[in-house]
């Protein structure tokens, strides 16, 4: 493909993303004197982390008596024992450490009455394992994510990291199986860039806009996931989706679970607080899988809020002004803007929405990319980090806070291990220019596509089907449905329509690649989806209603060509990191 | 008298009219300013009729609309859609916002829309903000203060030091209120605005920074600072409600007294 020119570039380390695990990896790489490039596709600060609300989850023990190993069990239930305690103990024995770190760089954390960082209640989070409530999400008002992008884009500022900004990948540059860097388009003058690099760090976020309603930004393509199908690799644990129960219905916009962390509770259309009979302790603080599930259940059976009884009301109108003001002032604002509600007076209409993917590219706790192939293998030149990663810490259902500490945490981790990897100024071996062929054809071949169907259908089309098939609840029947259906806007790719040609910020055409991008995820999860014949955290089937541990206590790996989807299983791994902590083994799941 | 005229290839011209194709009895009007550099013609003014009775309640919206349904051309940046990243900043209805959080409701009549102003155009609505985001850079925003990056605990700061941040570290760079500034227009290139100097006035307020006296110092200069006249168009349009205008007389006071 020799039409296009091509800007060659050689780094020790690029970086792919530049929210919130990228630019903590891209700072830490700086530190540790690698030639680092971080490459977004949109400024760093418009990155979804910025939309981040509650808080990021550390056992400081700041509000009372806490334990890191507590954090652990609870991340432990949580993820409903389909997460790797190896990479849990890993997690919560860094945050601690990884948030102090953050007040350091400048995060304008809350404070408590002696000036230490103020920390709230969030769901599932517990005392001396499951018996009280612990605060341990820490806070910046209701504004944690965006304070933590500002202060780390910052600190890269700090340490001189080089940015590519508006720059959107295209593929990764595969060579034997190994990472050699990854092409690049760049979205303000059209110019296409190849990056030589020993290691390539995918920090690109999830995948959120593969349905119709979710918080998630309308950038959350899942690039870097997409890349990593296309490079003949797997992508692990998709069917986990969560659903956070408090996005303001109808619109989608967030509202923190931080809301009920300060006293808000869920309402019914009879006026019951419904959650009691859910989880009689941690009632609205119970995990979001099972509070989205709860909610769904009320609108089912008729006792849903409103008109068509379709949603739930979040009451916060019987707290007090001052915590309204002083710790949710962003959700307050958004629920005027966006639902026309004062908080004060007026409960706010929510629904479940979607909101994070648990699923993403399989990865160890130092942020290398593992695939299968005989036994487990590391990829050598790949790391994954962030919500593109699948350590797996998350299991099948996420803490909430537990997002952001996972971005520093991994983010820091992979810096780490690419610092052990790589020496400063190492030389780039040669690469054949097939690779490079391969992607500018895929590329060259979306630009000139010349059918009748617009993108914006097609991706309709995908998140509809993903929004009615692969919901909250899920059967056989919906989910065949759904592994049929999906592969329709998949075969309509063959008659897509993209009318401007030209490479200057052409968003036409990086929408029909993201949509490209998104097809492929829609595609495994649902598959993923329909082989996973039990209920586990946020993968709730009816028809297999109870958590299959005999046959199901193993990750979902999918590999993606074409149409097909192959599905393969590793084992959850049963051990710890170290003997600080013991094993803990699944029992029943109750909140 | 003296005349200005615009060079010749900087005529907005009259665009292609988008008639509305649904049979919808409740239309808006809405103009669109594009430009694309690549055809080498001059930018223009696009009217599409949208049918407002399967459209969301924002500008946003409006623009996804013509974009998914009409003309798939049309660029503009966006991401959040819930008034968190800033990338949707644009001149509407004559104001400087986020098209993601302005209802058109609000608006009468006809829907106008620009690039935000005074910024070099890319393509159709987007603009390029390299310089503020220099001038970002050069406030040095991040914190200074001697440690080892061993320390095991939090920096202690007191509530009543902690809410001295508020209303400054909200900040989402969107540009809007830079854009909005008369000076800001006309020294753009040496005058810091209201965006980068209310960051800067962040991290002076910040009590855990031990650098308040140099980045003062740094900031007290004829343009980079006493550019501003106070002339508060900054502060009208900040679509979170923040005060630029404010942070900037926090500055001057702090250098007239110290």
């Amino acid at each position: 493909m020799s039409a296009y020119k091509i800007i060659d570039h050689e780094y020790d380390v690029v970086v792919l993303g530049a929210g919130g695990s990228g630019l903590r990896a891209a700072v830490g790489l700086s530190e540790a004197g690698l030639k680092t490039a971080c490459i977004s596709k949109v400024f760093p600060t418009r990155s979804h982390t910025s939309a981040a609300q509650g808080g990021i989850s550390a056992a400081l023990g700041n509000m009372g008596e806490d334990d890191w190993r507590w954090h652990m069990y609870d991340t432990v239930k949580g993820s409903d024992w389909l997460g790797d305690q190896d990479a849990i103990e890993y997690l919560c024995k860094e945050a601690p450490r990884a948030v102090v770190e953050l007040e350091r760089y400048g995060v304008p954390f809350s404070r408590t009455d002696d000036g230490k960082i103020y920390q709230r209640p969030f769901g599932g989070m517990t005392k001396n394992y499951g018996n009280g409530t612990a605060q341990r999400t820490c806070a910046a008002a209701d504004r944690t994510g965006h304070a933590i992008l500002h202060t780390l884009y910052g600190q890269a500022l700090k340490h001189n990291t080089e940015f590519f900004i508006e720059y959107f990948a295209l593929d990764l540059i595969m060579k034997n199986g190994e990472c050699k860097g990854v092409i690049a388009w760049n979205l303000t003058d059209g110019t296409i860039h190849r990056f030589r690099s020993h290691i390539t760090i995918i920090a690109t976020g999830g995948y959120g806009k593969v349905y119709y309603s979710a918080t998630s930004a309308h950038t959350c393509t899942g690039d870097g996931n997409a890349m990593v199908l296309r490079a003949g690799l797997p992508l692990q644990d998709m069917e986990f989706v969560q659903f956070h129960p408090t996005g303001i219905y109808g619109v989608g916009c967030l509202i923190t679970e931080g809301a009920r962390g300060e006293g808000g509770f869920l309402v019914n259309g009879k006026g019951e607080r419904f959650m009691e009979r859910y989880a009689p302790n941690a009632k609205d603080l119970a995990s979001r899988d099972v509070v989205s599930r709860s909610m769904e259940m009320e609108i089912n059976e008729g006792r849903g809020v409103g008109k068509d009884k379709d949603h739930i009301n979040l009451h916060l109108d019987h707290l007090d002004k001052e915590v309204l003001e002083e710790r949710l002032p962003g959700i307050t604002e958004a629920a005027k803007t966006f639902a026309n509600v004062d908080v004060n007076k007026q409960p706010i209409p929510v629904v479940p929405t979607v909101h994070y993917n648990m699923g993403g590219i399989p990865t160890n706790y130092k942020a290398e990319v593992l695939t299968l192939n005989g036994s487990e293998k590391t990829v050598p030149g790949l790391m994954a980090i962030g919500e593109a990663a699948c350590v797996s810490v998350h299991g099948a259902n996420r803490l909430g806070s537990n997002s952001l500490i996972d971005l520093v945490v991994f983010g820091r981790a992979a810096a780490k291990r690419a610092a052990e990897l790589v020496k400063p100024g190492m030389a780039h071996e040669e690469v054949s220019s097939s690779e490079t062929d391969k992607c500018l054809d895929r590329f060259d071949k979306i630009r000139n596509s010349s059918g009748a169907t617009k993108t914006a259908e097609l991706r309709l089309n995908m998140q509809k089907t993903m929004q009615s098939k692969c919901a909250v609840f899920r059967t056989e029947k919906t989910l065949k449905e759904g592994v049929d259906q999906i592969r329709k806007p998949y075969e309509g790719m063959e008659d897509i329509s993209v009318k401007d040609k030209s490479l200057l910020f052409n968003t036409e055409l990086v929408e029909t690649l993201e949509f490209d991008n998104l097809i492929r995820q829609a595609l495994t999860t649902m598959d993923s989806a329909y082989s996973r014949k039990e209920s586990r955290g946020a993968h709730a089937r009816e028809d297999y209603s109870k958590r299959d541990d005999k046959n199901f206590m193993k990750h979902t790996l999918a590999w993606q060509s074409d149409k097909k989807v192959e599905i393969k299983y590793r084992d959850v791994h049963s051990r710890t990191l170290t003997n600080d902590v013991q094993y803990f083994p699944p029992k029943e799941r109750v909140y | 008298m003296v005349q200005f005229n615009l060079p010749q290839s900087s005529k907005i011209e009259v665009g292609k009219y988008f008639k509305d194709k649904t049979n919808s009895k409740n239309l808006k009007k809405v103009n669109v300013y594009r430009w694309d550099p690549s055809t080498k013609q001059n930018p223009r003014v696009d009217t599409f009729e949208v049918d407002m009775n399967n459209c969301g309640p924002k500008v946003l919206d409006i623009l996804f609309k013509i974009k998914n349904e009409i003309d798939p051309s049309l660029t503009f940046r966006r991401s959040c859609a819930h008034g968190v990243c800033g990338s949707c900043a644009m001149n509407i209805d004559g104001v400087n916002t986020l098209a993601c959080i302005k209802s058109h409701t609000d608006i009468h009549g006809d829907l106008n829309v620009y690039p935000l102003p005074h910024l070099k155009v890319v393509k159709d609505l987007i603009g390029d903000l390299t310089t503020l985001y220099k001038q970002y850079e050069s406030i040095k925003p991040w914190l200074q203060t001697e440690q080892t990056g061993k320390e095991k605990e939090e920096i202690k700061q007191s509530q009543k030091d902690r809410e001295k941040l508020d209303g400054y570290y909200e900040c989402i760079l969107c540009a809007c209120c830079s854009t909005s500034c008369p000076s800001y227009w006309w020294n753009g290139d040496k005058y810091l605005g209201p965006a980068v100097l209310l960051q800067a006035y962040r991290w002076i307020n910040d009590s855990r920074d031990g650098d308040k006296k140099d980045r003062l110092k740094k900031v007290a200069d004829e343009l980079k600072l006493y550019r501003c006249h106070t002339i508060m168009n900054c502060t009208n349009s900040c679509p979170k409600g923040l005060n630029p205008a404010k942070a900037i007389g926090s500055i001057k006071k702090m250098l007239a007294t110290s």
